[in-house]
């Protein structure tokens, strides 16, 4: 069971605190959009084996959304961070570069 | 046979009798010991029989790693089956009996099974229960159900009468084991100020060192122990559990510890059990070792244990397993048995070592003390029927075709090496690597289980590391490692010094004699519970079998209720040898938590009867109750289905409460509705986003009905609408949509909008509503007097708020019955006297509560749908012909997308009507319309389902809506419904408004 | 109408290694709004005499507390009868400004634990390190099944605030969790 800290109000709690939200930095694809457009946002998954971005909310506690960047073959956590933002904060970028130096990148 | 001795035990208090029945026989044992040692303190070797083959068994082990000696305890409530003799504690008025017998222990007929045991070879189910088919269900299953299981499952009338609980717990360094390395490990850490926890599965400190005549620091083990545990004790960061046994360990360093509170000590206040939730930054094993069996024709009889065991009852507990006890082994550490045993005056015919030479300090010191060592040979068969009566020994290189020597004995000494107790550190993804000089696998620490910052988090010490000497060095490294790992910094002294003796190397002897004859191998078991015998290995290696896993499950080796603990080296030893590799190509199967059975109860925790889950109750909870409320339950809400007066049933309840809300006055607790305020400078912009309709358009004072759908379109909740302010709008969702609705909310705008100036508050329980809903309503509002609901005043679809009858109240002039309805908030504390006040001032109105079903009748006869009912997560608003809810003005709302797909707008859609059966009977819920055609997968062909139906008091007979293809372009069409046992039930398309199409009733 | 307000379970109490209570009717304002700002201050000093908390703290003045409960939203405490009058003043205070004023007493039940080892019957419920906790802590968590703050108002007090529909639930844990022989001398 992970340990996640939520940046809003600085806790570290168990996952049962938590509620988790899925794949993280989607684009959403509303009225006018394409086909493909509304179907990767509605149902295309990266679903990778290393490094991901994902969703929780704090349920329990403070009741708000964040964001964890978190290796899902071993469960490292490389760090949570606001959900206010498009894509990895750079400093969330260089923790995972410096554990993972294969890393693609956030793409 | 068995037996106490005069003198010595050092965990016994000889003052202290403790009185128990084994089978109804009466018994006597010391407080201090296990139920093991009082047993064969009283000479019963004989305790139960095996699994298969009703072989008679007897005590192996002496902890957790016991795999015969199982059970069934306690009588009727508590009656539990399956427990180890030797780890429970013997107390005053304990009661046990054998299992797996019949008719007795002593005489048991299915024992013919043994006669014949290449009937039950690896694989016997699968080959023999194969064929045929039709044998399955009548033949076979209630062959295999009768010799299935071991012990008796309670009776299903029991009820456990003793409480379990579970509790959340934090430290910095967890240490697993209370021997020694533990002790050590748990001293160093908590010196350098770290947060110190320390579990012992036993009743007792110190491990196997006081039993092994370790010294410490010049001192005997046990005064070190005692010194160390005061020491610890003494220090506010050190927490220490004994009778807590490490159960797993899991990802970012959670532990499960089952603590046995009070089994030793029944009918204290105190509970049963108690399941650690620990989160450990560090986790330290120091959980030992567990010694092996040796495989060698008859190696199950009762009366041939672990040389181990042996040497832990005659000291711990002042028991010898026997008067002459001849010991086995491949390596040094079994003479200190033989030594334990003629210090305590107990007969030593002879140790029987398979090396070729035995020359370490232990064994001169066993010579010294007389005893006979033959070396280079091993035990050919053991003799005996139901116990020990004498071994015969060979060469350890023949065949076993004829003995060398014979001796009387009443039981056997084995020792076939050590296995370090590797399972918490592979709970969780330690590797092992295999160790060429002691032959067992030891923790690999370059591979640990990675925590939450990707570093190793579990360390092994001691003899659990694979530490066979001195282990004092390595337990204070590695608890100070721990330490230092969760930042703690400060520097403990050195540790203490143990001293053991130099030990020869061990020789790998996986089977005795090594060239053994099929008769005598299949006599050798290699898991006792199971009956897995080391023929039943080589014959599924011949079978093909090659991965350990899949040999595992065909033979059932260590799949019993001891998972192996004894058996799983032995058995892949056999396997790899039989494949002709090296055992770590074979490879470990996987270790899985729990280390040992736990027990259901303390997995339950706390959570039975009135807090197994939660359940939400209404300000007017309680009147419900006391007033014949049937209840529903609705998300974890508690409502009243219909409140049942005397001389009634549930149908007539209903009935009665829906004719009075026609007729006259009904009140509906309506506390459960979602209340979420939305409010800010872009609160419409938002609601825009939200709902299917325009509700920036909403007037404040003004009520308006709006759908909710998800991005795929489909209709998730309904409700209404109310404008509070310019920035403030009052949402009602669904009763159990309130929370989803809500977290649905702060979900748009913390992770998508995150810059528009909106808030929502969730005050669902803040009010008590309750909706008064007749054509008398208005009357008995005016009764209450303070704000004017006039007609005029409060117009259909308004709303205001004032003090009625003296309540600070909101009124909402909303119908969901079709009557003229209000419906009134009133803070929650104020609840039930508001209640109280409707019914006393109603009463000659004929005012009358009605619960769900009531409500569901009045909507249905209105057409009006129910989220859950005409929707099940794939219909959109159009289905249900909603389309005047879907504005064409916004450029954009949640699901409008979705909506624009092919499939939405696909004419063939099932769309919401009407049904009226030709019979006015009612339709069976869910029933699918079929059209008598056949699909392409030759099923009925269905064009509609019924998705609510009920009688209708109102109009008399059966009423229901239902989605149906092309549905509202059919009116008047009959369709035929399959109903139960294939009858075909005819319905009508009609409108689905069957009660007052023009809304007069409900704006008067 | 305060004089016809009944709290969730008036007068519930249990004597256990810790005693609980059921705390009555309490005046409970949820206050929405940038926590860090000065017209935030502004208003709440003025209101509640109270000092914006640091994260996860509850300040205090006189009968009034102010709790930490997200870096957007405030929880203020105060008499039951007080709470609309003050919730009408935050109002005024406030206006203008992008915060939102609601009045929750009637959705909360509170319980009161005292003792000294009130830590420890609570651990048996929330996922929470209650040695870390300390006098004027909040804590948002989870106890058993459901939502739950725990506030540690005192030397040997801890308050919990839950859902007024769970008080029932919640008094039976907190009940269950403090039955005496039950003990797990874990934290005192």
């Amino acid at each position: 069971m992970l340990l996640l800290t939520c940046p809003c109000c600085g806790v570290t709690a168990e996952e049962t605190e938590f509620a988790p939200g899925g794949e993280a930095h989607l684009k959403r694809f509303g009225p006018g959009s394409s086909d493909a457009d509304y179907e990767s946002y509605m149902f295309n998954r990266k679903n990778p084996r290393g490094v991901h971005f994902e969703r929780w909310r704090h349920a329990y506690g403070c009741g708000k959304w964040f964001l964890a960047a978190r290796c899902t073959m071993t469960l490292e956590v490389f760090g949570t961070y606001p959900a206010q933002t498009v894509e990895p904060p750079a400093e969330i970028v260089a923790a995972i570069k410096a554990k993972r130096p294969e890393w693609e990148g956030f793409a | 046979m068995s037996h106490r001795l005069k003198t010595g035990g050092r965990l016994i208090d000889r003052s202290r009798d403790v009185k128990f029945t084994f089978n109804g026989k009466h018994m006597k044992g010391f407080a201090g010991e296990t139920l093991a040692a009082s047993l064969l303190a009283n000479g019963q070797t004989l305790l139960g029989r095996s699994f298969k083959y009703h072989r008679p068994r007897g005590i192996v082990a002496s902890g957790a790693e016991e795999p015969n000696a199982l059970v069934g305890l306690g009588k009727g409530d508590r009656y539990e089956p399956n427990q180890r003799v030797t780890t429970t504690e013997v107390f005053d008025g304990l009661t046990c009996e054998t299992q797996n017998h019949w008719p007795s222990l002593d005489f048991d007929l299915l024992a013919v099974n043994s006669l014949v045991p290449q009937f039950l070879t690896a694989g016997f189910y699968y080959k023999t229960f194969l064929r045929p088919r039709a044998f399955w269900k009548h033949v076979y299953e209630p062959v295999i159900r009768k010799s299935a299981g071991l012990g008796k499952a309670p009776s299903p009338d029991a009820r456990d009468p003793d409480s379990y609980e579970q509790i959340y717990a934090f430290c910095d360094v967890l240490i697993i084991g209370g021997g020694i390395a533990g002790l050590q490990a748990a001293l160093s850490a908590a010196e350098t100020g770290a947060r110190v926890a320390l579990w012992e599965q036993t009743a007792h400190w110190g491990g196997r060192a006081p039993v092994d005549g370790v010294t410490i620091d010049g001192q005997d083990a046990d005064a070190w122990v005692a010194a160390t545990i005061a020491k610890l004790e003494a220090m506010d960061n050190v927490h220490l559990r004994l009778r807590c046994m490490g159960a797993g360990v899991h990802d970012h360093g959670y532990v499960l510890g089952y603590e046995r509170v009070s089994d030793h000590a029944p009918g204290t206040d105190a509970p049963r059990h108690r399941l650690w939730r620990m989160r450990a930054g560090q986790i330290v094993t120091a959980t030992g070792a567990i010694e092996r069996p040796l495989s060698f024709a008859g190696n199950d009889l009762p009366g041939v244990m672990l040389a181990s065991a042996v040497r832990d009852y005659v000291v711990n507990y002042a028991v010898s397993p026997g008067q002459s006890v001849v010991v086995v082994t491949n390596n040094d550490d079994a003479y200190r048995t033989a030594i334990a045993l003629r210090q305590a005056g107990v007969g030593v015919p002879a140790v029987v070592d398979a090396r070729a030479e035995a020359n370490g300090p232990l064994v001169a010191e066993a010579r010294a003390a007389g005893i006979t060592v033959l070396t280079g040979k091993g035990i050919r068969k053991v003799k005996g029927g139901k116990k020990v009566t004498g071994v015969e020994i060979c060469r350890i290189d023949s065949k076993g075709t004829a003995f060398t020597e014979v001796f009387d004995c009443d039981a056997v000494a084995m020792s076939g090496g050590w296995s370090p107790v590797v399972h918490l550190w592979s709970h969780c993804g330690g590797k092992l690597v295999w160790d060429d000089t002691h032959h067992f696998f030891r923790p690999d620490a370059s591979r640990p289980p990675l925590g939450a910052d990707g570093a190793g988090f579990v360390r092994a010490c001691g003899s659990a590391d694979g530490e066979m000497g001195a282990v004092l060095m390595g337990a204070h490294e590695a608890g100070l490692a721990a330490a230092k790992a969760t930042g703690a910094s400060g520097t403990p002294p050195a540790p203490a010094t143990d001293q053991v003796p130099d030990m020869a190397p061990m020789d790998a002897v996986w089977m005795m004699p090594r060239n053994a004859e099929y008769d005598l191998r299949m006599k050798m078991w290699l898991d006792y519970q199971n009956d897995v015998k080391v023929s039943d290995v080589q014959l599924a290696a011949r079978e093909g079998y090659q991965s350990v896993e899949h040999t595992k499950r065909y033979t059932t080796l260590g799949m019993a209720t001891d998972q192996g603990k004894l058996s799983n080296i032995n058995g892949l030893a056999i396997l790899s040898d039989a494949l002709g590799q090296p055992i770590p190509a074979t490879g470990t199967t996987t270790f899985r938590p729990p280390y040992t059975p736990i027990s259901i109860g303390a997995i339950a925790g706390g959570a039975t009867g009135p807090v197994f889950q939660p359940l939400r109750r209404t300000p007017l909870y309680d009147w419900h109750a006391e007033n014949g409320a049937d209840w529903e339950p609705v998300g974890q809400w508690r409502r009243p289905y219909t409140y049942i007066r005397a001389g009634e049933d549930r149908h007539k309840a209903v009935n009665r409460e829906v004719t009075n809300a026609r007729t006259n006055i009904g009140l509906l607790d309506a506390s459960t509705l979602g209340k979420i305020l939305v409010s800010g400078p872009d609160a419409g912009r938002f609601m825009d986003m939200l709902y299917t309709n325009m509700m920036s358009t909403l007037k404040p004072g003004k009520c308006r009905y709006g759908l909710m759908c998800n991005e795929n379109g489909f209709l998730m909740d309904d409700g209404v609408v109310a404008r509070l302010s310019d920035d403030a709008f009052l949402v009602h969702t669904t009763s159990g949509g309130a929370d989803h609705v809500h977290g649905w909310m702060e979900d748009w705008l913390q992770c998508e909008w995150w810059d528009w100036k909106v808030h929502t508050v969730n005050l669902t329980e803040q009010f008590a509503q309750i909706a008064v809903v007749g054509p008398k309503a208005r009357q008995l509002l005016e009764r209450l007097g303070g704000m004017d609901v006039s007609r005029d005043a409060l117009k259909f679809m308004e709303w205001s708020e004032g003090r009625l009858g003296g309540f600070d109240a909101r009124v909402f002039r909303i119908s969901f019955s079709g009557e003229l309805s209000f419906e009134i908030a009133v803070p929650a504390s104020q609840g039930r006297a508001f209640w109280d006040r409707l019914l006393a001032e109603g009463a000659d109105l004929g005012v009358m509560p009605y619960g769900t079903e009531a409500l569901h009748i009045l909507r249905a006869e209105k057409g009006f749908i129910m989220i859950g009912d005409e929707t099940d997560g794939t219909v959109i608003p159009q289905d249900l012909n909603l389309n005047w809810a879907i504005s064409k003005k916004k450029d954009d709302f949640l699901g409008k997308r979705g909506m624009e797909r092919e499939a939405m707008v696909h004419p063939d859609r099932w769309k919401l009507v009407g049904l009226e059966t030709l019979d006015g009977s009612v339709l069976p819920h869910g029933a699918l319309a079929v059209t008598g055609g056949k699909t392409a997968n030759k099923q009925a062909e269905t064009e509609g389902r019924v998705t609510s139906t009920y009688y209708s008091p109102t109009l008399k007979r059966g009423i229901a809506m239902g989605l149906v293809r092309h549905g509202p372009n059919r009116m008047g069409e009959v369709l035929e419904f399959a109903g139960p046992n294939d009858a075909r039930i005819k319905a009508r398309i009609v409108d689905p408004v069957l009660y007052d199409k023009e809304g007069a009733k409900q704006d008067v | 109408m305060s004089d016809m307000a009944v709290s969730a379970l008036p007068g519930a109490s249990y004597a256990g290694f810790v005693t609980v209570a059921e705390a009555g009717l309490r005046g409970m304002i949820s206050l929405r709004g940038d926590v860090a700002a000065g017209w935030m201050t502004d208003a709440v000093v003025a209101a509640t005499g109270c000092a914006i908390p640091a994260q996860r703290r509850v300040e205090r003045a006189g009968d009034m507390a102010v709790a930490w409960m997200s870096y957007d939203e405030l929880l203020i405490l105060c008499d039951y009868a007080a709470a609309p009058a003050l919730a009408a003043k935050l109002g005024d205070l406030l206006s203008g400004q992008f915060a939102t004023v609601a009045n929750v007493s009637d959705a909360r039940a509170v319980f009161t634990l005292t003792g000294a080892q009130a830590g420890d019957a609570l651990a048996k419920l929330c996922p929470v390190d209650f040695g870390t906790l300390r006098e004027g802590d909040i804590r948002r968590t989870r106890a058993a099944q459901v939502a739950a703050a725990i506030w540690v108002s005192g030397p040997e007090e801890m308050t919990l605030v839950c859902f007024r529909s769970v008080g029932q639930y919640m008094f039976y844990l907190l009940s269950r969790a403090s039955a005496p022989g039950s003990e797990p001398k874990l934290y005192a």
